[in-house]
């Protein structure tokens, strides 16, 4: 059974966000590093640049497949996790941790407020099966 | 639900994420496919290799008629117990498989098929064999292991004991030997030295738990695919298939052009050798970072070509594939790979083996 932690917030396409203080923390979840296998390599946004939620902003690639990994809402970059490119493989071994991707600011202050909480995250894992 | 090798229980009580292989419920890795991928270059692992199939031609006319079938020359093999590596044609030079071939005695060969075109090899077999008046025997009761690695040997000896392990280790390269019920061959997938055992499936259990004893981990399809693309080899359905021909897959080395000899696909590769080759199969290195997969397109100074293969290179730590070139592209050129719709990264043409032995053989 993959982590799901209950105080974050998740999108249908499996990223997941924290809320500090009104910026917002993403990463990509437990079930689909699981799903990915070894990470071995990451492409991040760059500070600054302009999210769309829904569409495509960073790339995670791990020895079997690459996958999309889509802005959750509207806003901006702040920061990146460098780290990754050294380490992409702690995407694996700590996806709500030092398996962070990128940190930005939405444009609506309340968004994140509209994400997939972790029941309904877990109900739609399981409807996946 | 696939089919399942004698080891399946093994797999999950191990953890093993399963995946479909050839229509088999097979590991793809027990964890991390990277780690089992270090385990085989730096110690030994494991694999379950129970989803290829064995089958024997048994009769006085069988070294006819696997000259008649196979496009390399089973002439080669004159010492019971040697081992030939080839592929299996259709009319048109198309590669049907490629398979090794044992010789046991004049009237007894065992082949290793693939997985996936197993069933239509044992097909094509039988088609073929009344001319020869051979018997085709499918071994279906048999499992097989791959011990892969450096430390192979060292730790295989207490699961087979010294005097084994003492045949097993003067085999030369290519060469097999029974030692009781198991059949032992210094063959493998990895690029590494190493052993396959075929044995009776209700070996497979004890065999498999006293390798793992032994400290020989198991390792999954992932970290074998990823071993055989860096040691070079070609997998059967990705870097060839029935549309190309051996010539177009870096295969011509097994091909055998004896005189005479009238092997099916024969007519149809001298034809294309004599109206000249377009395509190549070589080996391409990504240069910055990223991953090369399987069906992206490159652009060369020569033309277009296509990516067969392509993977990380856990050894490496770099992006690596075989790719379908044209003939003329050359080994420390330059091209253009298609990552993604939009974005191109540059990549070398290199010549395989990209690792042996552990040891990295392209300048990186």
């Amino acid at each position: 059974m993959n982590n799901v932690p209950a105080n974050l917030r998740y999108t249908k396409s499996h990223e997941w966000v924290r809320d500090d203080h009104g910026v917002l923390t993403v990463g990509i979840t437990d079930h689909a590093q699981d799903l990915m296998g070894d990470m071995v390599f990451v492409d991040l946004p760059k500070v600054g640049d302009a999210l769309t939620a829904g569409k495509e902003c960073a790339v995670v690639e791990s020895v079997k497949a690459a996958s999309d990994v889509y802005a959750p809402l509207d806003g901006t970059v702040t920061e990146i996790n460098g780290d990754l490119g050294a380490k992409p493989e702690a995407i694996n071994s700590d996806p709500y941790g030092a398996g962070w991707l990128f940190k930005f600011k939405p444009a609506s202050a309340v968004a994140a407020a509209g994400l997939l909480d972790a029941t309904a995250y877990e109900n739609l894992l399981a409807a996946e099966g | 639900m696939g089919r399942r090798t004698p080891l399946y229980a093994e797999h999950l009580r191990a953890g093993a994420k399963m995946v479909d292989f050839g229509g088999w419920d097979m590991p793809l890795h027990y964890g991390s496919q990277l780690a089992e991928h270090h385990q085989v270059r730096r110690s030994a692992g494991l694999f379950d290799v129970s989803h290829m199939r064995t089958v024997e031609i048994k009769g006085a006319q069988a070294r006819p008629f696997l000259r008649h079938l196979l496009a390399n020359d089973v002439n080669k093999l004159k010492m019971a117990g040697k081992a030939l590596y080839g592929c299996l044609l259709n009319e048109e030079g198309g590669v049907r498989d490629d398979l090794i071939t044992y010789f046991l005695a004049e009237d007894w060969f065992r082949i290793v098929v693939n997985a996936g075109p197993g069933e239509q090899d044992i097909a094509w077999f039988c088609q073929h064999a009344q001319a020869f008046g051979v018997d085709v025997i499918p071994r279906p009761e048999l499992a097989m292991l791959a011990v892969q690695g450096p430390e192979a040997f060292r730790r295989a000896e207490t699961v087979l004991g010294a005097r084994t392990l003492q045949t097993l280790t003067a085999l030369k390269p290519f060469q097999a030997v029974f030692a009781g019920d198991l059949f032992l061959a210094r063959t493998g997938y990895t690029g590494e030295d190493g052993f396959e055992v075929i044995a009776p499936a209700d070996q497979a259990v004890s065999l498999w738990q006293g390798f793992v004893a032994a400290g020989i981990t198991p390792a999954g399809l992932g970290a074998r695919d990823t071993l055989r693309l860096e040691a070079g080899m070609n997998l059967y359905g990705h870097d060839m298939d029935t549309m190309v021909t051996p010539w177009e897959s870096g295969l011509g080395w097994t091909v055998a052009l004896s005189e005479g000899r009238d092997f099916i696909g024969r007519a149809a590769l001298e034809r294309q050798l004599a109206a000249g080759l377009a395509r190549k199969l070589t080996g391409l290195l990504l240069l910055g970072p990223g991953v090369l997969r399987s069906g992206q397109r490159l652009y060369s100074v020569h033309g277009e070509g296509v990516l067969t293969s392509g993977s990380f290179s856990p050894t490496l730590e770099r992006g690596i594939a075989l790719a379908r070139v044209p003939s003329a592209a050359a080994t420390g050129e330059e091209c253009d790979v298609e990552m993604r719709p939009g974005r191109t990264a540059r990549a070398r043409i290199v010549a395989v083996p990209f690792v042996r032995n552990g040891r990295i053989l392209v300048d990186l």
